[in-house]
C-alpha cells in the first residue's frame, strides 16, 4: 500500500489575491486567499500550493503575508514558490509557515540552489517546479513564468533536479496549461516511470476524467488543478468521489 | 494561566505546531516555546516536535533540556515525528543513536525493507489504524488519514504501547500511548480535521491527569 494520491488546489496568487492565468498571461481574478484555503480543507484538499505568479518580476513581500496567514488557520500541508531566488527566501517562506518551497528559474539559474535547501534543511521540502512546452525534437524548459525558452531537455532536468536533491516534481505543460483539455500524459508518463520520487501534474485539467488520465495513464503521484476548483465547476469531494469510484487510493 | 509548552531545539519549524495548539485550546492555555530546561519547569503540558536527524536531535535535548527524560515521565507529553521516534530505546538513522528508552522498541530504515517500487521519506496521507480504546481517539474514525514525512519508521515491542499502525508495505508503530506520553510519528498540525481533534483530545486527556 502506498500513500494516497493527492489532490492539490492550486492558488495564484499576484499582489496578496488569487488569480488564475490562461496560458499565462491572461488573469481573472477569484478570491481572498485565506478564504479559498479553508474551503478547500473542508472540502478534503490533500495540500494547497501558491504560487507567486508575478513575483519573478516585482516585490514579493505580500506572499509571506499570505503563507503566514493561510497557516494559522488552515493546517494541511502548504506549498508555496514563485520567485524564489535564494536560501534565505526558501527559509523566509518556511518560517511564515509553508511545508515545501518549490523553485523553478533559479533552479535553472542556479541549480546548486536545490543541493544547498536539500543539505540544509531535508529533501521533503523542496519541489522544483519545471515549466515545458513541446517542439520538435523535445521537450524545452521555460523559466520566469513561461517568458524564457531554455535549451534544456525536460527529461533530463527533472533527473538532474532529482539527483541533486529534490523532493517533488510539479510539471506544468505549458502547451496544455489553460486549455481545459487534459494534461500531457504522454510526458507526465515518462517522467514519472523515470523518477523515484513524486511527480505533480498540472496544467490543463478540464475534468474529473482529466484527473484519473493523470494518475492512470500519466502516473502522476499528485494532481493540481485551479479553474475547475476555483470557479464551482467540481468540488474537491467530487473528485476524491469520482477517483475513488474508479479504484483510486484516495484519502 | 496554564502553560502548553513547545520544546525548541532549533531543528524543526513550529509555526503550525504552535498555531495548532493555540486554536484547539482556545485561550484556555498559553502556548509558550521552551529553549532551556528552565522553561520547561513551568510547563503544564510539554510538546516535542522535530524534524531532522535523530543524532543532532538527541545532541541537542542532551545538551540544552538535560532534565527532559524527568519531565516526560511527570508531565502530560505529546512527541511528533522525531518526538515520537527518540523515545525509543535505539535509532538506526546515522549508524546507529541511542535513544530515550522510554518506549521499548527501535527505529529503522524503510528503505532496508520496503520495495523498491515504493518512495522514500514516506510522504503523505496515509492510513492510521486505531488499536486502543482511548479519550484519545475521540471522535475520530477508527481508520483515518494523517499526514506523514518521515523515512525511519518505529517497531514498539509491546503492543501495551501501541496506540496505533500505519501500513507502507510494512506495519509499522505510527503513535504509542504509556502513562502519561503521547507520541505519534505523523503530523497532527497538519492533518486537517482529525488532527486538531486529536491535538484537542490530548489537552482534554492531559486535564484528567492532573
Amino acid at each position: 500500500m502506498s500513500v494516497a494520491k493527492r489532490i492539490i488546489p492550486c492558488l495564484d496568487v499576484d499582489k496578496g489575491r488569487v488569480v488564475k492565468g490562461i496560458n499565462f498571461v491572461d488573469i481573472v481574478d477569484a478570491g481572498d486567499p485565506v478564504e479559498i484555503a479553508k474551503k478547500y480543507d473542508k472540502e478534503g484538499a490533500d495540500e494547497i500550493t501558491f504560487l507567486d505568479i508575478t513575483a519573478s518580476y516585482e516585490g514579493r513581500d505580500n506572499i509571506l503575508g499570505v503563507v503566514e496567514q493561510v497557516a494559522n488557520e488552515v493546517f494541511i500541508p502548504l506549498t508555496v514558490g514563485g520567485g524564489v531566488k535564494s536560501f534565505s527566501d526558501v527559509r523566509d517562506l518556511l518560517s511564515a509557515g509553508a511545508d515545501k518551497v518549490t523553485i523553478n528559474t533559479a533552479a535553472v539559474a542556479n541549480p546548486d540552489l536545490i543541493n544547498e535547501v536539500t543539505d540544509k534543511i531535508g529533501r521533503q521540502c523542496i519541489v522544483v517546479a519545471v515549466d515545458i512546452k513541446k517542439s520538435i525534437e523535445q521537450y524545452n524548459v521555460f523559466t520566469h513564468g513561461g517568458r524564457h525558452k531554455t535549451q534544456l531537455d525536460a527529461v533530463n532536468w527533472c533527473l538532474e533536479c532529482q539527483a541533486r536533491g529534490a523532493g517533488e516534481i510539479l510539471l506544468t505543460s505549458m502547451d496544455k496549461d489553460g486549455t481545459k483539455e487534459g494534461f500531457d500524459n504522454e510526458i507526465l508518463c515518462e517522467i514519472s516511470n523515470k523518477l523515484s520520487i513524486p511527480v505533480i501534474a498540472s496544467g490543463g485539467a478540464g475534468s474529473l476524467q482529466d484527473l484519473y488520465d493523470a494518475i492512470s495513464l500519466g502516473k502522476a503521484d499528485a494532481v493540481l488543478a485551479a479553474s475547475i476548483f476555483h470557479f464551482g465547476e467540481y468540488s474537491i469531494s467530487q473528485a476524491k468521489d469520482f477517483l475513488r469510484d474508479k479504484g483510486v487510493f484516495v484519502r | 494561566m496554564k502553560n502548553i509548552t513547545v520544546i525548541d531545539y532549533g531543528m524543526s519549524n513550529l509555526h503550525s505546531v504552535i498555531k495548532s495548539f493555540q486554536k484547539v485550546s482556545n485561550k484556555k492555555y498559553k502556548v509558550c516555546v521552551a529553549t532551556t530546561n528552565e522553561d520547561l519547569e513551568k510547563a503544564s503540558m510539554i510538546v516535542l516536535p522535530g524534524q531532522g536527524a535523530a543524532k543532532s536531535c538527541m545532541q541537542k535535548i542532551t545538551n540544552n533540556f538535560p532534565r527532559l527524560h524527568e519531565h516526560i515521565l511527570n508531565k502530560p507529553f505529546f512527541g511528533i515525528c522525531l518526538g515520537f521516534q527518540i523515545l525509543f530505546e535505539k535509532s538506526y538513522e546515522d549508524n546507529g543513536v541511542d535513544c530515550l528508552s522510554i518506549i521499548k522498541g527501535s527505529v529503522n530504515d524503510f528503505s532496508k525493507k520496503i520495495s523498491q517500487d515504493l518512495k522514500v521519506p514516506h510522504m503523505g496521507w496515509n492510513k492510521v489504524e486505531q488499536k486502543k480504546d482511548h479519550t484519545i481517539w475521540s471522535n475520530i474514525p477508527r481508520t483515518s488519514f494523517f499526514y506523514f514525512v518521515h523515512s525511519y519508521y518505529a517497531s514498539a515491542e509491546s503492543k501495551e504501547d501501541i496506540s496505533s499502525t500505519t501500513t507502507y508495505d510494512i506495519d509499522f508503530t505510527s503513535s504509542v500511548i504509556k502513562d502519561n506520553i503521547f507520541a505519534c510519528q505523523f503530523h497532527p498540525e497538519k492533518s486537517s480535521k482529525y488532527g486538531l481533534q486529536l491535538i484537542s483530545n490530548f489537552i482534554t486527556w492531559s486535564e484528567s491527569l492532573k
